[in-house]
């Protein structure tokens, strides 16, 4: 196990390194020149000058590469070209906020999603199970977006009750705090939930025709204990690896649900980036994002590896 | 497109198509309808605005009423079905067109080939999809076309590791061995031998992959990283509709209802595709 660990610590590394590089090259790289890009097309001469010199953008490409690099080693993210503060606390902050968001709401797709996996894996072909289908084949077609949109319509606009936008730390009271982030979670799992609980449906289906499975209702166990202490245990492998992936379309999610909620995380903050042409900040914050993703891609191999011995003692390059 | 080996189309002929396939395929035919024929159909141009007509709600002349700058949300809805489809087929089409190749390569070769492609990939599902999209589109001025072609690089790998697991598979079989043993040149192998029969899970794969980038390619338009205005696309027009939820609705409503009532129907589209192809993906798997 521990030899499987570092191993993959070595692969996160690995790109996070060559991220860095392909970040920095499509962010410096791209058709135009940067500095008239941020300026706009009216700019003076001067002012392009100025953007070229604060970006060090006069000098060769990799000296550039290894100053940004060397910075990020040391813990310096650089400093936003628009608002003139040092990228690291910012980020910091967003971070925690966002994080705030990602574990509600992670927390809540997976509680919700493996129940009604369960539930109606272990009903299959009754009235129940087909209710949870249709219902979460409807939830898979609909944006994030779009639910976000209704329901600021349906709880601010017509019944008045959540803040559509904004965000109120835990010291100004938690239920202030918890008013501004109901909708948001709300949105971000609404998605999520419906891939989770499929997926459990149908690893709950497989596993309860399992010989075990057989076995332990043989020897007269309750169904109920079958169902938690059997067939649970190993329904769950494949739950936890959708789980990993549900982290990055959850990041996806984070994006647009702050940038609708007007809410300060990472993503809004990106965007903003984005929209300023913030060129130290778009590329601390997507190596950030891409670190932050990487670990918990990796905590999920870790936990799977845990779960199913088999991988541990394969080889990594098969993963 | 490949044609199916013509021993099975008797077969997936007489079973009777999934109600689902029938369904989605019915819808989605409308919204290809209005794709192809929806400059005709619109009852106005969909730049067109009226200063005296803003925000009507639903009447006799614009059947689903107007935006904030009276301009027909019907007429905009029809223009804006050939974005999302250009978007969704579009997207797709770069994934398979990159995606499938490299998987042959990777599936076939094997050896350092394989390798050297499959890190590639690694590195490319390392970043989240919509960071990837966010990244290729944030410092020029988005279009659909280069929209579609960053949504089609996001979904290049997920093409790649099916195409490759299938040609592993294939590669296998005898029939494979004796094109190898009558000394067929290597794109003859993989062309004519391989890929034909590697083909239906890739396609199932290719039919969900379209709603993706449909939502997707609508995300990044809501988000200001898409389709850029006056164009009418649906992502877009809800994010212009939003500072009017509460006096205009429909706005937002309306492209929200089409757009989910697309991915629906490619949903739909895509899980009777999975039926149908069934037996043959089984067969495949020996």
């Amino acid at each position: 196990m521990i030899a499987y660990t570092l191993r993959r610590l070595a692969t996160v590394i690995a790109i996070l390194a060559v991220m860095s590089v392909a970040i920095f090259s499509i962010t410096q790289v791209l058709p135009g020149d940067v500095a008239q890009m941020i300026v706009g097309q009216f700019a003076t001469d001067e002012q392009v000058r100025a953007v070229r010199g604060r970006l060090h953008l006069d000098d060769p490409v990799h000296v550039q590469y290894l100053r940004w690099a060397g910075g990020l080693l040391h813990g310096d993210l650089g400093t936003s070209m628009m608002m003139d503060r040092p990228l690291g606390p910012m980020i910091r902050e967003a971070i925690a906020r966002s994080a705030v968001l990602a574990g509600l709401s992670l927390a809540l797709v997976a509680a919700i999603g493996i129940w009604l996996g369960v539930y109606s894996g272990v009903r299959r072909g009754t009235r129940a199970d087909r209710l949870i289908s249709l219902g979460s084949y409807f939830f898979i077609s609909v944006p994030e977006f779009f639910w976000a949109i209704l329901a600021v319509m349906l709880f601010t606009g017509y019944l008045g009750w959540l803040p559509a936008t904004g965000y109120a730390s835990l010291d100004e009271g938690f239920w202030n705090w918890a008013r501004h982030i109901i909708l948001p979670v709300a949105t971000l799992v609404s998605g999520l939930v419906a891939h989770v609980s499929r997926l459990t449906r149908s690893s709950m289906i497989e596993t309860m025709q399992a010989q075990y499975i057989r076995a332990a209702r043989a020897k007269g166990l309750p169904e109920s204990v079958v169902i938690r202490r059997h067939a649970l245990r190993n329904a769950l492998v494949p739950t936890i690896t959708v789980l990993a992936i549900d982290v990055g379309l959850l990041m996806g999610g984070i994006v647009v649900v702050e940038t609708v909620f007007s809410y300060p995380g990472l993503g809004r903050l990106l965007i903003f980036a984005i929209e300023q042409k913030d060129l130290p900040l778009i590329q601390a914050g997507i190596l950030v994002v891409t670190a932050v993703y990487a670990l918990a891609n990796l905590a999920a191999d870790l936990m799977y590896a845990f779960l199913n011995p088999r991988i541990r003692y394969g080889s990594a390059a098969a993963h | 497109m490949a044609v199916p080996p013509p021993t099975d189309v008797p077969r997936a002929r007489r079973r009777r198509l999934p109600t689902g396939l029938v369904w989605g395929g019915s819808l989605f035919g409308l919204i290809v309808i209005a794709a192809l024929f929806g400059p005709m159909l619109a009852p106005f141009p969909y730049d067109r605005m009226d200063i005296m007509a803003r925000m009507t709600p639903p009447d006799a002349i614009h059947w689903l009423g107007t935006d904030e700058f009276g301009r027909d949300v019907l007429s905009r809805l029809l223009f804006g079905a050939r974005l999302s489809l250009l978007m969704g087929l579009g997207a797709t089409f770069v994934s398979l067109l990159l995606g499938v190749p490299l998987g042959l390569a990777a599936g076939y070769k094997g050896g350092r080939v394989d390798e050297a492609i499959m890190r590639g990939i690694d590195l490319v599902i390392s970043v989240p999809p919509i960071l990837m999209g966010l990244l290729l589109l944030s410092l020029s001025t988005p279009n659909v076309w280069k929209t579609a072609v960053a949504v089609g690089i996001i979904y290049v790998p997920i093409m790649a590791r099916l195409t490759r697991a299938v040609t592993l598979e294939v590669a296998r079989e005898e029939f494979v061995l004796a094109a190898r043993a009558r000394g067929e040149r290597l794109w003859y192998i993989l062309a004519a031998e391989i890929l034909p029969n590697a083909w239906p899970p890739i396609i199932v794969e290719a039919a969900l992959r379209v709603t993706f980038a449909i939502m997707l390619g609508a995300a990044l338009s809501f988000l200001g990283l898409g389709v850029q205005p006056p164009s009418s696309d649906w992502g877009l027009m809800i994010a212009e509709a939003r500072p009017f939820i509460d006096t205009a609705p429909w706005v937002a409503i309306a492209p929200g209802v089409v757009l989910c009532l697309t991915v629906i129907a490619v949903n739909l589209i895509g899980d009777g595709l999975r039926e149908v192809l069934d037996p043959r993906l089984r067969q495949v798997r020996g």
